[in-house]
């Protein structure tokens, strides 16, 4: 991640094209593997697969390093994996298992890898917003260097405690990046059905904090746009919205397509599907020979591969034994 | 020397200051800590000491805030949040319940959330429906917060100093008639652990059950028993989640008889969950019905008359006690000893919406 240094500023290189590729294709791979056998009933728990918006996780994150955290909703499997979170432990919280990455306690929408940042996704919209705030509050606190992401949906700048964050960052001028993922749709409800027309990125410049909007769909300008903004956050501008108009392919919480609902014009759809984020970068790369056609099949070979290891394992993983939970941290030693 | 004497106000300053002395983590914000008034005095000084990086005012987003020091706790700070009534923390609640409170057992362990939010009970001088509600029960019903009522300074310094080591989120409750009140408080740093329960009175013929300011109302009371010769025993719970179960059972089991004197509403509150305790576990070893006494279900008013009607007189509170205790005279105020009698009699002459004359209001 070093190598590729968080300000790339100029035309990408084959590195970062090459790692974008692989986040794309891997998270496309991961949400398509749950939803081809969610059917066995064996993963039993709410999943809402990113299948349609893999560029944003893997855009924000190649512009991040290591030491910088991320906190998410409830569609937060692309930005644990981009993030570096652990395959296998995903996996095996989906499928409630003792290796999972919550010990089985969270499931699919309670995913946490603090060795990469990971501090937590949950379910509640809006809900981790003010916690990656905080983050960066500490940060800010503690002098530290890292600096922390939001990544939020439409329907969060909805909630009263988005503004909340927004204003204490913006007030604080704390190292946040605040990523919002426009898929248009709040579960059924469109977009123009909660909100006025008006941008909605402005929000957060209305909070005093500058606020681009950038394809969504497109790996590489989420990551060129993105770079520009952590540079300046952790440059200590002050806090940064990105805004990443992007689709869902998939039902809003299921393995399944759901077009037949009615809830979405078929142009729109099929419009969208055309700007697919992962065949974008995949015929981008082969263009300018990032990869030729039977490296990127011996990629994908080796992510098929990587991913059946990490269902083995799950499926074959114990549960967790039933007992008290950890309701309770224990004290510290020096009490 | 440990005599030495403070107010709970003063206790609760010196255990702040004690802490963000003691760890650079530490951090105080709160709407109004930097105030001239200094949250009656338990912030007063503390931003000229430690900065106003370290202790801070805040926007007025109850919500915000409490996940933003949810963050911040979870990156390695432990703050101190203040709110100066519980009514607002009630804006909070999304993100003590399913954030604070959830977040270590949600993730299997591998985070935990160590921040104190203290907040303030109002009571009299016209507070009213949405500036006097104890909530006690509310956040005790929650797994993973910790609850927290002290009633002496000394508890007051060494459960704060607790609350703010502690791992987990600890929702720390003042009533608001303890601020004034005097008592000795150890100079030094020592913390009174949480989760137990303090028998701040021995007796043999029925238990008192309370917390916070009730348990000073519960040794007043157990005093007039005394010269109507029933020795009381007060347990002061200090904690009221985790319950210090054992302290109150090996009370009742001692007694046989308990009135629980909380200062909460009647239905499904905090008393209801004491009596629980008590009837499955000794209901055989009970020589009387348990017995709670709480608020009626309702808001509290704002005029005095009917604030003095709503909360618990001492009058009501010795005969609540002398029937828990079996007494003969439980129902015949006039079998009282005169000086108990005189006693009520003075103290219903008093204003009842103020702890005591020197109270001169607003707040």
């Amino acid at each position: 991640m070093s190598a590729l240094g968080p300000s790339a500023q100029a035309r990408p290189t084959a590195a970062l094209l090459r790692r974008l590729l692989i986040d794309v294709e891997r998270i496309r791979r991961v949400e398509e593997r749950i939803a081809e056998l969610y059917a066995e009933q064996e993963m039993r728990c709410p999943v809402h697969l990113c299948i349609g918006q893999e560029a944003a996780s893997a855009g924000v994150s190649a512009a991040l390093e290591v030491h910088d955290t991320a906190v998410s909703g409830h569609r937060a499997h692309g930005h644990y994996l981009a993030k570096g979170g652990d395959l296998n432990a995903m996996i095996a919280e989906i499928y409630g298992k003792a290796t999972g990455c919550a010990s089985g306690r969270g499931g699919s929408m309670h995913l946490i890898d603090l060795k990469c940042g990971f501090l937590g996704s949950t379910p509640i919209v809006g809900g981790t917003v003010p916690v990656g705030v905080g983050a960066a509050y500490a940060m800010r606190l503690r002098g530290e260097r890292s600096i922390s992401v939001v990544y939020l949906g439409d329907a969060a700048v909805e909630e009263g405690v988005f503004h909340e964050s927004l204003n204490f960052a913006a007030l604080k001028q704390l190292p946040v990046l605040f990523v919002c993922e426009n898929n248009l749709y709040s579960v059924y409800t469109r977009l123009d059905d909660r909100q006025p027309a008006r941008p909605l990125h402005r929000l957060a410049a209305a909070h005093g904090i500058p606020a681009l909007v950038e394809d969504g769909n497109d790996a590489v300008a989420v990551y060129e746009r993105a770079a520009e903004l952590v540079d300046k956050v952790r440059g200590g501008a002050g806090p940064a919205f990105l805004e990443l108009p992007t689709y869902r392919w998939r039902e809003h919480c299921g393995p399944n397509y759901d077009q037949e609902l009615g809830y979405r014009p078929d142009a729109e759809y099929a419009d969208w599907k055309k700007l697919c984020p992962v065949e974008r970068l995949r015929e981008r790369c082969l263009r300018e020979g990032v990869v030729d056609a039977a490296e990127l099949k011996a990629l994908q070979e080796r992510l098929e591969a990587e991913i059946d290891e990490a269902f083995r394992r799950a499926k074959q993983a114990a549960y967790p034994e039933p007992g008290p939970s950890p309701v309770y941290a224990g004290n510290d030693p020096d009490e | 020397m440990s005599e030495r004497t403070l107010t709970f106000a003063q206790a609760i300053l010196e255990a702040t200051d004690q802490c963000l002395a003691a760890d650079p983590s530490v951090i105080l914000i709160g709407e109004g800590v930097p105030d001239p008034k200094g949250i009656f005095g338990t912030t007063s000084g503390l931003r000229d000491k430690y900065g106003p990086s370290r202790v801070s005012d805040m926007p007025v987003s109850e919500n915000g805030l409490t996940g933003i020091l949810v963050g911040a706790a979870l990156r390695g700070l432990r703050p101190i949040l203040t709110h100066q009534r519980v009514d607002f923390s009630i804006l909070s609640f999304d993100q003590l319940f399913n954030n604070a409170s959830k977040w270590h057992a949600m993730f299997g362990g591998r985070a935990s959330v160590p921040l104190t939010v203290r907040m303030i009970i109002g009571q009299g001088w016209g507070q009213g429906a949405q500036h006097a509600q104890n909530l006690h029960a509310v956040f005790s019903h929650v797994p993973g917060l910790k609850v927290v009522m002290p009633a002496t300074p000394a508890d007051a310094k060494g459960l704060l100093i607790s609350a703010v080591r502690d791992p987990n989120p600890v929702v720390f409750i003042e009533h608001r008639w303890l601020h004034g009140v005097s008592g000795p408080v150890p100079e030094g740093g020592a913390a009174v652990p949480l989760g137990q329960a303090r028998v701040a009175r021995q007796g043999k013929d029925v238990t008192l059950v309370a917390s916070s300011w009730m348990t000073l109302q519960a040794q007043r009371v157990a005093g007039w028993l005394e010269t109507m010769g029933v020795q009381a025993e007060v347990v002061d719970l200090r904690t009221l989640s985790p319950l210090d179960a054992e302290t109150v059972l090996g009370s009742v089991r001692k007694t046989g008889r308990v009135l629980v004197m909380d200062l909460g509403w009647r239905h499904c509150g905090y008393a209801a969950e004491v009596l629980a305790r008590i009837a499955e576990t000794l209901h055989g070893q009970l020589r009387a019905a348990p017995a709670r006494l709480t608020l009626p279900d309702e808001p509290a008013p704002s005029s005095p008359a009917l604030a003095r009607a709503y909360y618990p007189s001492a009058r009501r509170m010795l005969g609540e006690a002398l029937a828990a205790a079996q007494h003969p005279h439980a129902r015949d105020e006039s079998s009282w000893p005169e000086p108990v009698r005189a006693e009520l009699a003075r103290l219903e002459a008093l204003p009842a919406d103020v702890p005591d004359l020197s109270f001169k209001g607003p707040f």
